[in-house]
């Protein structure tokens, strides 16, 4: 029988007598005053007389044991004992973690101490006026029996408060000197309001970003068992409610605005410097995209070759050429489509004293996105082309096949509407000359249909 | 215009603060109120989170900008000179009678306090030194006080800061100086480096002064901390686990922050606009992790990346780094040293410490493993025990599990 059922001194005192008296764990029935039921009759048994010498058992215990007491787990008394009884004959026993009955042991205290961490945090007090001044009262209801083995934090951050604990089990008050015990308190025992509050609910309201939103996260940290006592929790439905809609409303009010020009001059200066992949390294320079800030029409190529990479701008050699005639046949107006391409460097073999182009990887292309959705944010085309599998594969994030995509209107988000056609280069690879005319007029013909969308 | 009240100036004024990483409260000096005739408050090792908002985030501190002016124009903050938001500013003596008004009613630890710049960086700093002077000396506030540093600010500004706070810190804001460059064209990528450096020696000083008299005023306990910002520049992983390194390295900072771009109201042109990249965080903070208490060295981190230097966003960067160096496996944990086992993805620091001392008391079967850890489905395909050998298990590609639409969800544009 112990007094309390955080009496650690009481249970010591006790379970070293039986131990001593070699008292086996089954034959023992713990029991609190004025807990439980009379299963096995109330008198309690007087202490057996000691058989067995005086032991010692390992600080490591006696730190465990004073955790563990605190549960509410009506086990932990006979648990306790069970592992005091192995220790006397072999103290190093503690340190076996991986013992079940340690691990037991080690997982009751570990939810005290988590119960006693929650208490430090979540402990809401409001102030009060009585005789004396001013007062600081707080209703918690713990999950163990953790109150008076938790005093000492608040007498050692509030010393100089007067203020109060009350919980279903017991209230602690502290007047400036002494701290005193009293009989358990219910919710309403405690003040109903403290005007900071409003203060504080403004504050953890605003210091949420909704564009955040992990709830599972905050319900983990922050169980629901301890909401009641909290203020600020009676906002959280509200607030998650809310969070899309605010996000949303965050996105649209941010709907770019102010200067293109200078944005898209920072952006191309910033891309000068990539390292993103590889690629930079052996490529003279970033070749950037070109064209009208404001276009309406944005066209999409591989990477650079040879002589775009020595003159710094997209499509200036043979297939930039080519393509410039044929915008010329389909009546399209190249000054005024802004162009680029899924990758900014120039990828080749060298053979010899001539670097011969190489095709961007599924790396590359992945890692060089990034500056091709920060030009469409500026530049927001309405129409898109993409020249070639690699620009495909780039704003759709899909490796497909240039047949499988030709006469489809794709999307690549943000509202745009693109479609796709052959690279150039392409054209110019071609070496049957009938069907590079062929191909040809039917590029053309892609060009004008996108231009037209 | 109508006056703004407390409660309305401190909505504007966290709001405004909420994009900030940077908010932890531990390692700093202990202290409490015990016996003491005047005062409040105390500190332990480990600080306390007092609430969680639905972010997820932890609230231990009151993190509050003085006042969201500013006469600087970075193109990912809020409170940019061009930005049309709702300006307030508090006195220093509001936020000291607000900082004690929560810390009494145990609302909070302390208090994290930050600043756009008005008039100048030394005029501002003077405003951020002042509020903590007065907690510190009028109200013999002994809870936590971290204050956000102006990088260009006078030197011994800086140093009264660190006699009152416990933790100060300096934001690098982007992680490539390009992307500085470009979205914080007033900051300079080297005065904001020099001034770490700076903090790190006077740090350092006050570590030497105290260890020979031990009435030596402390320099922020609690050392220097930094946030950069995740999405906003080209910076991939690898980059930023670079940065991060030189960072801890150089400087000596205890903590390093990342902060997924968050769209903010009123943004500029020059911003991606998505959705904030809240798995790459994530990955990152594991990173962080890995380097800090893992032993990883930040190549290694980086060779866990993809081609495009990314992290994978759906297996964590242990578990990627595993799978590259499959022949690093499978352990013997009744053998494999310390630093080895670290390495065994889903086993902790703590897990690894509790089968170092077991092992001196069994050989550790599949099961004794089990109840030292979480779950040891994860860990199984990568460890020798005594009755548990993978048959070439670690060969088979389905490890990876397979990527959950929530994760997904989170990076969606
Ligand atoms: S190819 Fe693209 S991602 Fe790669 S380094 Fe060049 S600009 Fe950067």
């Amino acid at each position: 029988m112990l007094p309390r059922p955080d009496d650690i001194d009481a249970w010591r005192d006790a379970a070293r007598a039986l131990a001593m008296a070699d008292v086996a764990p089954a034959d023992i029935v713990w029991r609190v005053e004025g807990e439980g039921g009379d299963l096995f009759g109330t008198a309690a048994t007087p202490r057996p007389t000691p058989t067995a010498p005086a032991f010692a058992v390992p600080r490591r215990f006696v730190d465990l044991a004073q955790s563990v007491i605190l549960h509410r787990d009506p086990e932990r008394f006979a648990l306790l004992y069970t592992m005091l009884c192995r220790l006397k004959d072999d103290p190093a026993r503690i340190d076996d973690e991986s013992d079940p009955l340690r691990r037991r042991l080690d997982l009751l205290a570990k939810e005290v101490r988590r119960d006693i961490h929650k208490m430090r945090a979540f402990v809401r007090f409001r102030e009060v006026e009585d005789a004396d001044g001013e007062r600081f009262v707080a209703f918690f209801e713990p999950e163990h029996h953790i109150v008076r083995a938790n005093a000492g934090f608040f007498l050692h951050r509030f010393a100089t408060m007067r203020w109060s604990i009350l919980t279903p089990e017991l209230s602690i008050h502290w007047d400036g000197t002494t701290l005193t015990e009293a009989p358990g308190a219910t919710r309403a025992d405690a003040p109903g309001d403290d005007p900071v509050e409003a203060l504080w609910k403004g504050y953890y309201a605003s210091i949420f970003n909704p564009a955040r939103l992990k709830v599972d996260m905050m319900v983990k940290e922050m169980p629901r068992r301890y909401w009641a006592n909290m203020p600020e929790t009676a906002l959280i439905p509200g607030l998650i409610a809310g969070a899309r809609a605010r996000e949303i409303a965050m996105v649209e009010h941010t709907a770019p605005r102010g200067d293109g020009a200078t944005a898209w001059e920072k952006l191309r200066e910033e891309a000068s410097h990539c390292t993103r992949c590889p690629l930079h390294k052996c490529a003279t320079q970033t070749v950037f995209g070109e064209g009208p800030i404001d276009a309406d029409l944005m066209f999409v190529g591989e990477q650079p070759g040879d002589q775009e990479d020595l003159a710094g701008k997209p499509f200036v050699g043979p297939a930039g050429q080519l393509f410039d005639r044929a915008m010329a046949d389909a009546g399209v107006d190249r000054a005024r489509a802004y162009v680029t391409n899924a990758v900014k460097h120039f990828k080749y073999e060298q053979r010899g004293k001539r670097r011969i182009h190489s095709k961007p990887n599924a790396g590359e292309v992945k890692a060089c996105r990034w500056w091709i959705d920060q030009e469409r944010r500026i530049v927001r085309p309405k129409r898109i082309i993409l020249l070639g599998t690699t620009a495909v594969h780039s704003l759709t994030g899909k490796a497909q096949s240039l047949v499988s995509v030709r006469d489809r209107v794709l999307d690549v988000g943000d509202g745009a509407t693109a479609r796709a056609t052959v690279h150039p280069s392409y054209l110019l690879r071609l070496p049957d000359r009938e069907q590079a005319e062929v191909e040809y007029a039917r590029f053309v013909e892609d060009l004008a249909a996108a231009a037209r969308l | 215009m109508a006056q703004l009240d407390t409660r309305q100036k401190l909505e504007i004024l966290a709001d405004a603060a909420k994009y900030d990483a940077s908010c932890a409260s531990s390692g700093t000096a202990k202290r409490d109120s015990a016996g003491k005739a005047k005062g409040i408050g105390s500190t332990e090792g480990m600080g306390i989170c007092h609430a969680y908002a639905p972010d997820g985030r932890c609230i231990s501190l009151l993190k509050i900008l003085l006042t969201n002016s500013c006469i600087f124009d970075c193109h990912y903050c809020i409170n940019r000179k061009s930005s049309n938001v709702r300006r307030a500013r508090f006195t220093a003596k509001e936020v000291v009678d607000l900082t004690l008004a929560f810390y009494r009613r145990n609302y909070i630890e302390g208090l994290f306090l930050s600043s756009g710049i008005i008039r100048s960086s030394d005029y501002t700093m003077e405003q951020l030194v002042e509020v903590a002077r007065s907690l510190r000396e009028d109200h013999q506030f002994r809870g936590y006080i971290h204050l956000k540093t102006i990088p260009d600010a006078d030197p011994r500004l800086i140093e009264a800061a660190g006699r009152h706070a416990d933790r100060l810190s300096i934001n690098v804001e982007l992680p490539t100086d390009p992307g500085l460059a470009r979205l914080a064209p007033e900051k300079s990528a080297s005065g904001i480096r020099a001034a770490m450096g700076g903090m790190k020696a006077a740090i350092e000083d006050g570590h030497d002064a105290k260890k020979r008299y031990r009435s030596a005023p402390a320099f922020a306990p609690a050392g220097q901390s930094t946030q950069m910002i995740v999405g906003a520049d080209a910076a991939n992983d690898s980059d930023i686990v670079r940065t991060a390194a030189t960072l801890y390295d150089r400087y000596a900072l205890r903590r390093v922050y990342y902060s997924a771009f968050s769209p903010i109201p009123d943004a500029s042109a020059v911003l991606p606009l998505s959705r904030p990249p809240l798995m790459r965080e994530h990955r990152l903070y594991q990173s962080d992790w890995l380097m800090r208490f893992y032993g990883y060295k930040p190549a290694e981190v980086a060779a866990a990346t993809d081609d495009a230097g990314m992290l994978p966003l759906d297996i964590d960067p242990k578990l990627a780094w595993a799978l590259k160096y499959r022949d690093a496996f499978p352990l013997d944990v009744n053998r494999a040293p310390r630093e080895a086992l670290l390495r065994v993805p889903g086993l902790g620091v703590k897990a690894v410490d509790a089968i170092l001392v077991s092992r001196k008391w069994r050989r550790l079967s599949l099961a004794d493993v089990g109840r030292l850890t979480v779950s040891i489905a994860k860990i199984r395909p990568f460890i020798v025990a005594s009755d548990w050998r993978p048959t070439a298990l670690i060969d088979r590609l389905d490890l990876k599990p397979r990527i959950k639409r929530e994760q997904l969800e989170l990076f969606a544009a």
